[in-house]
């Protein structure tokens, strides 16, 4: 019993779990478990007819850790770095491994960077990016937000209210980009005005 | 096509996209039929994963039929019903060569770290995901199966992610017969995990969580003793106090990143992404465990430091065990206990919805709302 040799007794014994719970023990030899050992050496598990794969067509200069020795032959082709968001991308692969701070903060950063070029973008389509649609906050209505919230002893609601403050950053960051660049062109229209 | 695309935190939206092509002969296009959201699209959907492009797919729990295949596929053709694990991976690499499929060398430039998963951030690969009506398989000859006849759909969809993670996280606890087993989060994978416990033997299985519509389905589902974690001043205390001040033999984290119970710790990482992840659920699993004993950890975290009680698992003398999980490696056992009736993973299936609505989908799941443990995304062409 804990400050003793023997351990605490079990609340159900054993033979009646296994009456009581379906497949209870089937999985008790280790060796029935497909996880153990952790590295087993098996070639022929995989269905692969390769001994190194052939290499995938690298269509632009792909981004990678520092950490690899060369290109792997294979890779994700979504979403190829541009703008600001994709110079800072770049660097960070090129500069920083894995284990540093600086290469993690700086995807981060770009990551806020792309959202805000992005909603910058859309703005000049037809089809700009709506708040309320992309949330899904609609479901709150159609879904029982209320009830699923309150009268709950949930722990997340203390932060939930900050989620609408993350949601509507890069809005305020584009509406602030693009107060300040109205400001310079209206001032360099008046001074070239001046000029003429 | 029509697919889930990233527009920034919080915000996703479906937008019309190219069919993917064939990149490598041993590629295929496989149309997606049904696909899920899991809880590690809600760290990428929250922001917290580095290098999560906007326009992106997200997705990488999905089955479907294929539709193309590269020249070099020969265990697949067009017209079969296929399930995909979330993992890409190559087969020969000096990982895969030995089992650990989640950890593939050759399918991911951005990160060493890391193998590739489908549709999560180019921290993982860069590949676009499930959550859309095609998405490209690479390697086609070493990572879906054809989906057994007698199997179901839903089943198969999540037996790609969230039941071999569950299955797996049991098996990282090396649970003997009689030990009390210990599982943070009954979310899908926490529910999994408690399940599965019983299989290996676990003499009691008991869940924590905040959300009782999900503590009510460990009860049900998974037979296991329940705790609102909510409900205790201190909850390392508590669990001392229900194993006669010894602590439990095995604990397993399937919480992960964005786990809740200490604001400071929520908010520094989910919210102001100062650290890789909130280790709340982490730290109460080294502090209830017993000495001597191990910790499994399936909840995932970001690649930044967290803040974790490092010590005290030295101290207490504890085993640490974690991955992601290598899904194809549990298939043949587990198809074994869908079929014997030991598992039925659809049982948590709680929300199927369009993929047009999928920006309703991604908040119900997110905000737990509406009962919510498990949304599968139905696209329309499937
Ligand atoms: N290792 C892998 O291969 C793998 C695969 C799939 C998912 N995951 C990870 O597993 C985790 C769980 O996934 P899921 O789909 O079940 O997600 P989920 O978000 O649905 O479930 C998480 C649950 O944890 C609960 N929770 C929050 N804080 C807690 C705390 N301090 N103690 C106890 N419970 C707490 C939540 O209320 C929720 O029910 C995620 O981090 C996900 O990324 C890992
Ligand atoms: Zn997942
Ligand atoms: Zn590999």
């Amino acid at each position: 019993m804990t400050y003793t040799p023997q351990k605490p007794p079990l609340p159900v014994s054993v033979d009646e779990l296994r009456s009581r719970i379906p497949g209870w023990g089937v999985d008790l030899n280790p060796k029935d478990r497909p996880a153990v050992p952790k590295e087993r050496f098996d070639l022929e598990a995989t269905g692969a007819h390769w001994d190194f794969p052939e290499r995938q067509l690298e269509k632009w200069p792909r981004e990678r850790s520092i950490e690899h020795g060369m290109l792997p032959p294979v890779f994700g082709t979504s979403c190829p770095p541009r703008g600001i968001s994709g110079a800072i991308r770049k660097y960070a692969y090129a500069r920083y491994s894995e284990g540093r701070a600086a290469h993690w903060l700086l995807l981060l950063a770009a990551d806020r960077v792309d959202a805000v070029e992005h909603h910058l973008r859309s703005l000049l389509t037809t089809h700009p990016d709506n708040p309320i649609t992309e949330t899904g906050v609609w479901a709150e209505f159609t879904h029982h937000g209320m009830a699923s919230r309150f009268g709950q002893k949930r722990a997340d609601l203390a932060h939930q209210p900050l989620d609408p403050v993350i949601v509507a950053g890069p809005w305020v960051a584009a509406g602030g980009a693009a107060y300040v660049g109205a400001r310079k062109l209206a001032k360099a229209m008046s001074s070239s005005n001046g000029h003429a | 096509m029509r697919a889930m695309v990233y527009r920034g935190p919080y915000k996703i939206r479906v937008e019309e996209k190219d069919v993917p092509p064939i990149e490598h002969p041993n590629d295929a296009i496989v149309r997606v039929t049904m696909a899920a959201i899991c809880g590690s699209d809600l760290h990428l959907y929250h922001g917290m994963m580095p290098d999560t492009r906007v326009g992106m797919t997200f997705g990488h729990e999905f089955i479907g039929v294929v539709e193309q295949v590269g020249s070099s596929v020969q265990n697949l053709q067009p017209g079969d019903r296929v399930m995909v694990p979330f993992n890409i991976f190559c087969g020969t690499c000096f990982f895969c060569a030995r089992g650990l499929y989640s950890n593939c060398h050759n399918v991911n430039p951005n990160a060493t770290a890391v193998g590739g998963i489908y549709g999560y951030s180019h921290t993982c690969g860069g590949y676009d995901g499930g959550q859309s009506e095609y998405v490209r398989v690479p390697f086609a000859d070493v990572g879906p199966s054809i989906i057994p006849d007698w199997m179901d759909d839903e089943d198969a969809v999540l037996l790609t992610d969230a039941c071999p993670t569950g299955y797996f996280g049991a098996q990282l606890g090396d649970i003997v017969e009689g030990d009390v087993v210990v599982v943070f989060g009954a979310g899908p994978v926490g529910l999994f995990a408690a399940k599965s416990s019983w299989l290996m033997g676990a003499g009691r299985v008991i869940v924590i969580d905040h959300l009782e519509h999900r503590l009510e389905k460990a009860r049900t589902f998974a037979h296991a003793e329940t705790y609102n974690f909510t409900d205790y001043d201190d909850l390392v205390v508590h669990m001392k106090k229900i194993t006669d001040y010894l602590g439990a033999d095995v604990a397993i984290d399937a919480v992960g990143a964005e786990a809740d119970g200490s604001f400071l710790q929520q908010v520094t990482s989910a919210k102001l992404k100062l650290q890789g992840g909130s280790p709340v659920a982490l730290n109460w699993a080294i502090d209830s465990v017993r000495k001597g004993g191990t910790v499994s950890v399936v909840g995932a975290y970001g690649p930044l430091f967290s803040a974790v009680k490092f010590g005290d698992a030295m101290n207490k003398g504890l085993t640490l065990r974690m991955n992601q999980c290598p899904v194809k490696r549990q298939w043949p056992r587990l198809f074994e206990h869908v079929r014997n009736g030991y598992l039925k993973p659809s049982d948590i299936v709680t929300h199927r919805i369009p993929l047009e609505h999928i920006s309703e989908g991604y908040h119900i799941f997110s905000a737990k709302l509406d009962g919510c443990i498990k949304p599968l995304v139905i696209p329309n062409a499937a």
